[in-house]
């Protein structure tokens, strides 16, 4: 759904490009392949003939060679997006930063003996676009060109989202998946602090207005919305808050007691969270309805709290504390049928918690409790086996980037609390954020259509 | 020297001459004074109503110092009072029980909430900042849930007491260690009505 939301922004930006109509089709038939097939590991797998003629070599990433921009912040336009296709970890770049921006046609047996199997040429026009055009380098040949239009002022945080944008378009261009530099990630300032939001890239960090000591932000599918519980405050309650981002609207849903923890059902309709005045159980409630929030759990006294949906929408997965102490469970999406998923395995150390589902519906990421330390692990829903993904300083809170092989969660190896990007597949790690006090990151989907108030 | 020899012969000279003469006659009686009994009185009254003002303002000084100090112990009592009812409890890790060390801080409670009847508080859980945080909200919930529940078996109603959590947003105490740790997990008191001006049992 988002691929094809990007898809038609895209389009709709590079409508007068002849490629776009072309490029567009053989996506198409991409995102439709990769939802049928359903290998071994999804996440890796390109289908046979949806790439533009490159070989994806699994042992080692295809190089791009970005060619030096040309026009107005053709450094920023370079940096940014050197940096967003060396973050992909799907690509190794080849920086071309010196040199004048290539004019004519180029030199494709240069690049091939560089090992280059596209090379990317950006321009910022004289009329602030921005113009890609992505060489297919054994093909020797144009297989993309398109122009995005360059909000003003450059440089300034929707100016970026349109070159992340172009980026994975590249991306999607070469590897025949879009990349994940157009996403943000929403996360809370412990102690009083506001939702963040924050490029992909660790850039353009700015607060929600309106939501100090509003915890946990969940997205909505649309990445227009952000859900988060509101801490009491006077005679203000405990309570589950939806802001719009573009316009700044809040909704706001409470049933009794402490609320907290809320997440978008994958159509965006319903949002569930968890609720209670002593024990916590997990409530439905359809969004921006005045109807009351129906009970999902009933626990027999002990805490539901941290849901999150399967992709399907068909399971959730959540912590409960019906054991004595924190652990796993997935049950039905109406309530039913609940089962413990960190079954086994854990030793001594008697704490799982935070689930988020991969995007492709077969994995877990919690965070578990080993040797009084916590870590994130990720978990097979079919055969349970685990996987331990961190192990300097504690690690906790993780959530799934769209690509679903990135992880955002908490580290405190740098001594703070902050931010820190892993590439589940090569293990390559990366701070995110320098501030401290980070907590409860969620990844959102694709923005493909710059958002702010 | 000469001079002191000078002095001492007219003195003896003066003596000695002192000694050879009769003595004068006596003179006459004064006659007896009138006696005024009038102003007698008038002074002993005025002596008698200085010493009973003096004495009244005595009182009236001891009196005002022993309101003050009774307005002194009264405050206290009320401010002690006070503390005792918004004294905060503490948890074991991951633990929502009232500890056996913790029951008498909450056993004092009691006989104040029966003696104001007005009052309503406010009980916030809090947690440390080990564990998830979004679990440890819950947790925080139960704990104020777990306070409530302890004071409503000795008799307070429940709906005097609101529960609320901050989880581990709210810290007091800085620190990776047990020290920070333990002061952090607690139940906090707040008074919301009533208690203007708190009676004492």
């Amino acid at each position: 759904m988002n691929e094809e939301r990007i898809e038609q922004a895209g389009c709709a930006k590079r409508r007068a490009a002849p490629a776009c109509h072309w490029l567009n089709v053989g996506v198409a038939a991409a995102l439709a392949l990769v939802v049928t097939a359903a290998p071994g590991r999804a996440q890796d797998t390109v289908p046979a003939g949806v790439r533009i003629g490159l070989t994806y070599d699994r042992s080692g990433k295809p190089a791009v060679a970005l060619a030096p921009v040309a026009g107005p912040n053709a450094d920023s336009v370079f940096a940014i997006m050197a940096r967003d296709l060396d973050f992909s970890d799907r690509l190794t770049v080849i920086r071309q930063d010196s040199g004048d921006a290539p004019t004519g046609a180029l030199n494709y047996d240069l690049y091939a003996k560089l090992n280059a199997a596209a090379v990317v040429q950006a321009t910022v026009t004289p009329t602030g676009g921005l113009h890609i055009a992505v060489h297919e380098v054994a093909g020797k040949r144009v297989a993309l060109v398109m122009d995005l239009p360059l909000p003003s002022p450059a440089l300034s945080r929707d100016w970026r989202h349109v070159v992340h944008i172009a980026s994975d378009s590249v991306e999607w261009s070469v590897l025949g998946r879009p990349g994940i530099a157009s996403t943000r990630i929403a996360y809370t300032i412990q102690y009083g602090g506001a939702i963040t939001l924050v490029d992909f890239d660790g850039e353009g960090a700015w607060q929600v207005p309106g939501t100090h000591d509003c915890l946990s932000p969940s997205w909505d599918p649309t990445g227009t919305k952000v859900a988060c519980n509101a801490l009491p405050e006077g005679n203000s309650p405990s309570r589950i808050e939806v802001h719009d981002l573009a316009t700044g609207r809040k909704w706001t849903t409470r049933a009794t007691g402490n609320n907290q923890t809320a997440v978008f059902s994958p159509d965006g309709r319903t949002i569930v969270f968890s609720a209670g005045s002593d024990a916590q159980d997990l409530y439905s409630v359809p969004v921006y309805s005045d109807s009351a929030p129906r009970r999902l759990t009933s626990r027999r006294g002990s805490l539901n709290v941290s849901p999150d949906f399967s992709p399907d929408g068909r399971k959730i997965v959540f912590t409960s504390s019906i054991l004595g102490h924190p652990e796993v469970y997935i049950m039905d999406a109406d309530g039913s049928s609940a089962d413990l998923l960190t079954s086994s395995g854990f030793g001594d150390d008697l704490y799982r918690s935070d689930p988020a589902f991969s995007p492709d519906g077969r994995r877990v990421a919690f965070q578990s409790r080993i040797k009084g330390t916590f870590q994130v692990m990720a978990i097979s829903v079919a055969d349970k086996s685990t996987v331990q993904l961190t192990s300097e300083g504690a690690n906790e809170s993780p959530s799934w980037a769209p690509d679903g092989r990135h992880i955002v969660f908490v580290s405190t190896r740098t001594g703070r609390r902050e931010l820190w990007v892993l590439d589940a597949e090569s293990s390559r790690a990366r701070q995110l954020t320098h501030g401290g006090r980070a907590q409860n990151p969620a990844w959102s989907p694709r923005l493909s259509f710059p958002r702010q108030p | 020297m000469n001079r002191f020899r000078i002095a001492s012969m007219i003195a003896l000279t003066a003596v000695v001459a002192a000694c050879s003469k009769k003595p004068p006659p006596a003179p006459a009686p004064a006659p007896a004074p009138a006696i005024n009994q009038d102003s007698i009185d008038r002074a002993n009254k005025a002596r008698a109503d200085s010493i009973a003002a003096a004495e009244t303002a005595r009182r009236r000084a001891e009196e005002a110092a022993r309101a003050a100090e009774e307005t002194r112990r009264i405050e206290a009592a009320r401010a002690a009072a006070r503390n005792t009812l918004v004294a905060k409890v503490y948890f074991d890790y991951d633990m929502d029980n009232i500890r056996p060390d913790q029951q008498a801080t909450l056993d004092a409670k009691v006989p104040i909430l029966n003696a104001n009847t007005d009052i309503h508080l406010r009980i916030a859980g809090h947690t440390d900042d080990r564990g998830s945080d979004e679990y440890n909200l819950a947790l925080g919930q139960r704990r104020a849930a777990s306070v409530r529940r302890y004071l409503v078996a000795r008799g307070i109603g429940e709906s005097r007491m609101d529960i609320v959590s901050y989880g581990e947003q709210r810290p007091v105490a800085t620190g990776e260690n047990e020290e920070a740790w333990a002061q952090n997990r607690r139940a906090e008191f707040e008074i919301t009505a009533g208690g203007n001006p708190i009676k004492v049992p």
